[in-house]
């Protein structure tokens, strides 16, 4: 049983194909690394899962459901949480409200987001805008664990941070794939190492390869091949 | 009365990027409304003020719903094209209300007490200023309330910030545009009314007249900020009035503008940019 699949999906920005046919799946369970060098399309590819890029063609299927004519909110609202590159947490909202808005099921599942972030309390009245780049990260991925969805989208989470913050968000990480389905785009090649059971390598806007995390990840050559880095992490 | 003018304006074009233009004729509508009502009814006057505001709040409000489902929803991510449809809107709704009411001006009902002054600090100021203070301060504090302490107001805020995010949230984003336009029309029906009491008068071109003062007290206050507009709204009220009485003919216009200019020159994104609060 997959939780997503991705059929020939194309996206133009502008003049720009960004996206020319990307297709794969994404297993129950685990973190799905998405992976490839800057500017490929794997923030794009995220952001047309959920609607949020305009797609020309192609389908979404989320767990046996085609939801590829479904507006953003609906998608979402059938058991997907995303955390956006560079967070897009509320700056002028305080941390309560960027969790309040974000919720969406009768009882959300604060326990484990205080859990995980014992901060977020204490810094509840607090405006997001204020908050450091990590706890900023924090709120980001709080707001999509509230609700329990089947599957979480998360886009460069260790983007921008300080190497012990780095660490912290790969054992958030590691938690959270405990849980739900994690499909997560990530440069960082020591945590993809860490936590990624399945991988989608991506390049110019196509899918150039698919398959077990361990299998890519241990080559440092089919790495340097793929990403242009060596595969030793950073 | 800029300030409600300027609140429904600045709040959809903060949430959802559209420049209404209809948003003038809408004023008109409101006072032509509140005036029909009290034309139409008989007894104390301010029972049929009072009959005659809430019709045509309701009538603004419904009218601006009306605009966002009927013509700026097919339009979003087209602004030119919404910009156009809604100055087609002002024309066409102008027109149809010099058609239905005639070109003349009317007389409408002012309670009497309103028309009546009280002295302060040594000056009679007329009481209905009084009320129209009062009017504006509750309907800042109600929409400060509103926008604070409840789940709509929340998607607000957020959705004059970042759109796009709310809707990645599982929010029905379209909903809270079509809540905005009717509050954005309840809001202007409302400043019709008070401008029928201020001005003695009701008359078509009054909606026109008081948009662009909107607009330019939406631009200093900052798109999106409800208090950034209460602010703007009494500066240029202040400044217009003041330059008007101690200067020459024109001067308070003037004076608005190189407010106007002034503000953009140090604050190119208004006195509380993109935030509503």
């Amino acid at each position: 049983m997959t939780a997503l699949a991705v059929r020939d999906l194309h996206v133009y920005l502008g003049e720009s194909h960004v996206l020319q046919g990307v297709s794969f799946t994404v297993p129950n369970g685990g973190v799905t690394g998405v992976m490839g060098r800057n500017g490929v399309g794997k923030t794009t590819t995220l952001r047309a899962l959920l609607g949020l890029a305009p797609r020309s063609r192609g389908t979404v299927t989320l767990g046996g459901t085609d939801v590829t004519a479904m507006p953003t909110h609906k998608i979402v609202r059938r058991g997907v949480g995303y955390v956006p590159e560079d967070r897009e947490v509320f700056a002028g909202l305080t941390v309560s409200e960027n969790l309040r808005l974000a919720s969406r099921v009768p009882t959300p599942d604060y326990e484990l987001v205080y859990d995980l972030f014992p901060v977020l309390r204490e810094r509840g009245g607090q405006r997001a805008g204020t908050l450091s780049g990590g706890e900023q990260q924090m709120v980001a991925i709080a707001r999509a664990l509230l609700n329990r969805d089947a599957l979480l989208l998360v886009d460069e989470p260790t983007k921008g941070l300080a190497p012990r913050i780095v660490s912290d968000v790969a054992h958030v990480l590691e938690r959270i794939a405990e849980l739900t389905t994690v499909v997560l785009v990530e440069q960082n090649l020591a945590v993809l190492k860490r936590l990624a059971k399945h991988v989608v390598v991506l390049d110019g806007g196509r899918v150039v390869h698919e398959g077990p995390g361990a299998e890519l990840l241990d080559d440092p050559e089919r790495v340097r091949r793929f990403l242009g880095v060596h595969g030793g992490g950073h | 009365m800029y300030f409600l003018v300027a609140s429904g304006l600045s709040l959809i074009y903060g949430l959802m990027g559209v420049l209404n233009f209809a948003h003038g004729v809408l004023i008109t509508i409101g006072a032509y409304s509140a005036w029909w009502v009290g034309d139409q009814m008989s007894g104390a006057a301010e029972v049929r003020l009072l009959a005659g505001t809430a019709f045509a709040v309701l009538v603004g409000a419904v009218i601006g719903a009306a605009i966002e489902l009927v013509f700026i929803r097919p339009l979003y991510r087209r602004p030119i094209e919404q910009i156009l449809v809604t100055v087609g809107l002002a024309l066409a709704l102008g027109a149809l209300v010099v058609g239905i009411f005639g070109p003349e001006t009317k007389a409408p009902v002012v309670p009497s007490w309103m028309i009546d002054t009280t002295m302060v600090l040594g000056e009679p100021v007329p009481n209905d200023r009084f009320v129209e203070i009062a009017v504006a301060a509750v309907v800042l504090v109600g929409l400060i309330a509103f926008l604070r302490f409840t789940r709509y107001g929340l998607v607000i805020r957020a959705g004059v910030e970042n759109r796009s995010m709310v809707t990645a949230l599982g929010v029905d984003v379209q909903r809270a545009f079509t809540l905005v336009f009717a509050l954005g029309g309840a809001l202007a029906a409302l400043a019709g009314v008070l401008s029928n009491v201020y001005f003695a008068s009701v008359e078509p071109g009054r909606g026109t007249s008081l948009l662009i003062y909107a607009f330019i007290v939406v631009v200093i206050g900052g798109f999106g900020s409800i208090g950034g507009a209460a602010v703007a709204g009494v500066a240029v009220a202040l400044l217009q009035n003041y330059a008007n009485y101690y200067g020459t003919t024109g001067a308070g216009d003037m004076a608005v503008v190189v407010l106007l200019a002034v503000t953009l020159l140090l604050r190119p994104h208004g006195l509380s940019p993109k935030v509503a609060h």
